[in-house]
């Protein structure tokens, strides 16, 4: 829970379809408000959630953030999501009840609890579990009997969040995405499995294009990878631009990636675009992971795509976004979601398109066979490993939100008392799956919400003013008001020290009073501070795995009691 | 085992020297070295492109591009370092393009700033605000 000193602005309601007959001729479409009335009386069906096609006939389908969920899970979306610059009170950044208000949903409503968190333990009982390959799956294969050559895209962050994952450096991934009939992936955190890894799998597993036009050879300044596919698809010639995580060098760790550069690059996809226009496509679609608030600045400045399927920013959005003469879809995170664009092309060019953002209610989906199987086949091998239990949960842990959540919490926590450390550090990660109350904790659970390739957990000492530079940096990093100056993710989870941000300043003046919280004094500049905290950037880094750190915390507890975390303050 | 600050930092999930504010003095001796290379002509905009990345992946090493048809000369300069002087590319009369790119060392997060010479006396010029940050936790 946090403090709030001031509030945001909330807007009205605004009418989609007529505002984008306002500003062009083309019309965005969402189908999301028909069932939403059955949905809040619990008579939800398949075919209810899947829907019908729009009058457009060019498909796709888009899948993003997945982080290697594969099974149904429990996931609330954020309570905090604050938007900096133009994008203050704008979707995405909007939470509860502003969100319902934007998008007229009902409150304690199926899509209440899909896209908001109020009530999320009441809500989560009533309505089940979210998301599931076999589900997904179930989705994809109704949408391709209807439209037998609809694309399947993957916005990434695919390879790596589980326990599975990890140990098979993605390979339980690739197969079961290369099985959905994927079309075309673009990147994040597939890079953090090492460049060797990720060649071998472009290489000889993947079977689909991996695309990023922004990702660069450092040596010869040439582009690694390829930067689109051409598809013919419903008559219609279409190219799927795919743009990696920009700041995958500056977030993650370099060095498992030496040899490559990336950035917005904005340019270079501007100049992608009219080869693709210039090659006759008809239609240009931008497979992204540059985060919501970049691809929209994205739209404005680079003309001539008609589609950004957005990611990164684990965002699920109802509607289409107009900016311009390009729509913006955001699709969610963990599987939650699937979404399908019905593109309607006339006369070699978009004309418009009608969007339905389908959750994923893993109650509702059945699980298509096939896929259940596999996905089965590649949990199999770690079954025993995954599913001791460590301890109980006596309320909710859950990661998302700008500043703090409950798993953070009992990460810093277990960082303080098992590496005994007076302040700790965990990153601002947007992935890891929720833990109801009463839940037994597994170690799946906790590797869910640590599993990553740089996973030490050092211990070191720093001063109070190094503390405040590098809150300010990564304050900076998040809110700062030029979109492409931000890297998504969320403020890095501070344990043992408390502090006042105030979002809007410029960085170096965004925090104040920074407390020592075990004897409630003021963060000496001078002092130092022992800090301990996991998943550094900085090669040879030493210490035990997070997830061990975690596991003997849990069991030291027994129970976990998550309680409200006071100690940041949010003003302005 | 032993950190030196640069590595504490990096560990730390991010971190930057930041200094948003130019001191006085790297705002002066900007204006200087402008003055020194227009001599206090008037300055254009338009015509001038300098390509950078918003966000530095290696402040010791910032891939930059400029770009000035019909440029002479073009001076980039780096008011955030040291000493702000970066690199001045002189055109001949045989160039065929005015266009050139390196890599810059930059101390911290400022703007780069490139003025052109163009051949019928004029001056334009542009800048572009690079970051240069150590870490982050974006995911």
């Amino acid at each position: 829970m946090l403090k709030f000193e001031g509030c945001l602005a909330m807007i009205s309601r605004r009418h989609f379809l007529q505002a984008g007959l306002a500003t062009s001729a083309l019309y965005g479409a969402s189908s999301f408000g028909s069932w939403s009335r059955l949905a809040a009386q619990q008579r939800l069906t398949q075919s209810d959630l899947i829907g019908t096609s729009g009058p457009g006939t060019l498909t796709v389908i888009h899948v993003t953030d997945i982080h290697a969920q594969t099974v149904p899970l429990w996931f609330r979306e954020p309570e905090v999501n604050l938007g900096v610059g133009d994008a203050v009170g704008r979707p995405p950044h909007l939470t509860g009840a502003a969100f319902r208000a934007e998008f007229g949903i009902e409150k304690g409503s199926a899509l209440d609890y899909a896209l908001t968190y109020e009530d999320f333990v009441a809500l989560g009982r009533t309505y089940g579990r979210m998301g599931g390959l076999d589900r997904i799956a179930t989705v994809v294969k109704a949408i391709r009997a209807e439209r037998p050559d609809a694309l399947l895209l993957d916005g990434g962050d695919t390879w790596q969040g589980s326990l599975p994952a990890l140990k098979t450096q993605g390979a339980d991934m690739v197969k079961l995405f290369r099985a959905l009939g994927t079309n075309a992936m673009t990147s994040h955190f597939e890079f953090t499995l090492g460049i060797d890894r990720v060649t071998e799998i472009v290489e000889n597993e993947l079977g689909f294009p991996f695309l990023a036009a922004n990702a660069y050879d450092t040596t010869w300044d040439e582009p690694a990878y390829p930067a689109f596919e051409l598809f013919e698809r419903a008559g219609t010639k279409v190219a799927v631009i795919g743009q990696a995580f920009p700041y995958l060098p500056i977030a993650n760790p370099k060095w498992l990636f030496p040899d490559l550069s990336f950035g917005i690059r904005k340019d270079r996809l501007a100049s992608v675009v009219d080869e693709v226009r210039a090659g006759g496509a008809e239609v240009v679609i931008l497979l992204s992971h540059n985060g919501f608030d970049v691809d929209r600045k994205i739209a404005a400045d680079v003309p001539g795509i008609d589609v950004i399927l957005t990611g990164h920013t684990h965002d699920a959005i109802p509607e289409p976004v107009q900016v311009g003469q390009t729509f913006l879809i955001a699709s969610g995170s963990h599987g939650k979601f699937v979404s399908r664009v019905d593109i309607d092309v006339d006369g070699g060019a978009m004309k418009g398109l009608t969007h339905r953002l389908i959750p994923i209610f893993s109650d509702v989906i059945a699980p298509d066979p096939e896929m259940a199987a596999l996905v089965e086949e590649t949990r199999a091998p770690f079954k025993a490993e995954m599913s001791e239990v460590l301890g109980k949960a006596d309320g909710l842990l859950y990661r998302r939100g700008n500043f703090n959540g409950t798993w953070d919490d009992l990460i810093c926590d277990a960082l303080l008392t098992e590496r005994d450390a007076e302040i700790a550090l965990s990153p601002g990660f947007r992935w890891g799956s929720s833990v109801m109350p009463g839940e037994d904790i597994t170690r799946e659970h906790v590797f869910n919400a640590t599993a990553m390739s740089y996973p030490q957990a050092y211990r070191t000492e720093m001063t109070g003013e190094t503390l405040k530079t590098v809150l300010e940096d990564v304050a900076d990093n998040l809110f700062n008001q030029d979109p492409y100056y931000q890297q998504g993710g969320d403020m890095v989870r501070v344990g043992g020290m408390g502090y006042r941000i105030d979002i809007h300043a410029k960085i170096g003046a965004r925090l104040s009073d920074m407390t020592l919280l075990s004897t409630g004094e003021a963060i000496d500049p001078t002092r130092s501070y022992v800090v301990a905290g996991w998943a550094s950037v900085n090669e040879g880094t030493e210490g035990p795995p997070i997830w061990d750190v975690v596991e003997a915390h849990i069991r030291n507890k027994g129970t976990v009691s998550p309680s409200p975390n006071t100690s940041v303050v949010v003003a302005g | 085992m032993d950190y030196t600050r640069r590595q504490t930092l990096l560990m730390a999930l991010g971190a930057t020297a930041a200094a948003l504010v130019l001191p006085q003095a790297a705002r002066a001796a900007i204006d200087e070295a402008v003055a020194a290379f227009t001599g206090g002509a008037e300055i254009g905009s338009e015509g001038i492109t300098l390509t950078a990345p918003e966000i530095a992946e290696n402040g010791n090493t910032v891939p930059i591009e400029v770009d000035a048809p019909g440029a002479v000369s073009i001076i980039v300069l780096a008011g955030g370092n040291p000493s702000p002087g970066v690199v001045t590319f002189n055109f001949g009369p045989l160039a065929a393009e005015q266009r050139a790119s390196t890599r810059i060392r930059l101390a911290t997060t400022q703007d780069v700033h490139a003025i052109a010479k163009l051949a019928d006396g004029r001056f334009v010029q542009t800048s572009s605000e690079v970051k240069v940050t150590i870490g982050g936790c974006g995911g």
